[in-house]
């Protein structure tokens, strides 16, 4: 009865259902955990400009420029070094960082752009204290709703890759809300 | 060993057979079955996806398994992970939300772009042409879950057909001849 066969076939059949079982366990230790963390944020120089969109329709729209300081500080450590080290648990394999700039305008009710996203591997440096950053991507509107926008709000969140598990997106605690300058600068920045 | 196979089979009835068949296709269908409660409790048209790309590493890699869903009344939001199709495409697209402008009227009416983690610029040249943003109606899903390399058997599976086959014969088989 028990040829080469059948001892494969349960050998290999009680590898995947173990192996299934501890993942689920995996899955399971780390599904209410809080992630969130303390972010201070501030702008430090804010220009606005109205130049022809070349990656989208042509149409001259409002393009921001902003730099920013950003720092991170975890709940429920008290040391002074401000990291997100501790984000990193057994099932973290990666923290995915984005700064989104959210703000109403009239011709949108509710807009949200990325200007800046940082990847984080588990055992890379987690500290992040930038100074006057430079955003990754442009900041460009829908339309003409930056000009003299007093309420855009910066706020930093992060997406967590699991190495198995769910996809959760974490607000961090702390916003910063800047306003746009009330006219078009000539200058080239 | 082949031959007891059909030892096996000559030795069965037409009765046994036709239990033999009738437990093939219970099978079957209840793989049917959970495939399509699947797509009724997710709201979306394929909850389970493998990753085919590299576009989204070092998150995703080629062959792991994103389970999504795509209820309505959730907004999409930036930095999300949608799943999308692009006209004159037939796989669909794992990317990142980027922007979003948000109308707010009754229609609801929301455009957004994406980007791939592991690519330097957004999608507008991988969109139809002249599409400059995506809407509601070209998400497949978004992605809420995680599974990493199991989808691998299938991307084999679709690069080898003859494997594919093979593996299917040999599961008709087994069903069809195992006996208790």
């Amino acid at each position: 009865m028990h040829t080469f066969l059948t001892r494969g076939n349960a050998i290999l059949a009680y590898t995947l259902s173990v192996s299934a079982c501890l993942t689920f366990c995996c899955f399971l230790s780390t599904v209410f955990i809080d992630y969130r963390a303390n972010t201070t944020l501030n702008t430090v120089k804010v220009v606005v400009k109205n130049v022809p969109d070349y990656s989208a329709s042509r149409e001259k729209n409002d393009l921001g420029y902003l730099t920013f300081d950003l720092q991170t500080d975890i709940l429920f450590t008290h040391s002074i070094l401000l990291h997100l080290t501790p984000l990193f648990n057994w099932n973290v394999k990666q923290l995915f960082l984005y700064l989104t700039a959210e703000y109403q305008t009239e011709n949108n009710e509710f807009n949200q752009v990325v200007l800046w996203d940082k990847i984080v591997l588990r055992g890379d440096n987690a500290v992040l204290d930038f100074k006057n950053m430079n955003t990754k991507y442009y900041f460009w509107d829908d339309g003409k709703g930056l000009r003299g926008n007093k309420n855009v709000t910066l706020a930093l969140s992060w997406n967590i890759i699991p190495n198995a598990g769910l996809l959760p997106s974490v607000n961090a605690l702390g916003s910063h809300t800047f306003a746009f300058p009330s006219e078009y600068t000539t200058l080239r920045v | 060993m082949l031959q007891s196979i059909f030892d096996d089979v000559r030795r069965m009835n037409k009765r046994q057979f036709l239990y033999q068949l009738l437990s093939f296709g219970m099978i079957v269908s209840s793989a049917l079955m959970i495939w399509k409660g699947l797509m009724v409790v997710t709201g979306s048209e394929s909850p389970i996806v493998v990753v085919l790309s590299g576009s989204m590493e070092p998150a995703f890699h080629r062959g792991d398994l994103l389970f999504l869903t795509n209820y309505q009344d959730e907004p999409v939001r930036v930095g999300e992970i949608v799943v999308f199709k692009v006209e004159g495409r037939d796989i669909p697209i794992v990317h990142r939300v980027l922007k979003l402008h948000e109308k707010g009227d009754q229609n609801n009416t929301v455009k957004f772009l994406t980007k791939g983690d592991n690519n330097s610029v957004d999608d507008r040249g991988l969109y139809a042409p002249g599409q400059l943003w995506l809407t509601h109606k070209d998400v497949v899903g978004r992605a809420r879950g995680f599974l990493p390399y199991v989808g691998m058997v299938t991307i084999y599976m679709n690069e080898y057909p003859k494997f594919k086959y093979a593996v299917l014969a040999c599961l008709g088989l087994y069903v069809l001849v195992h006996r208790e």
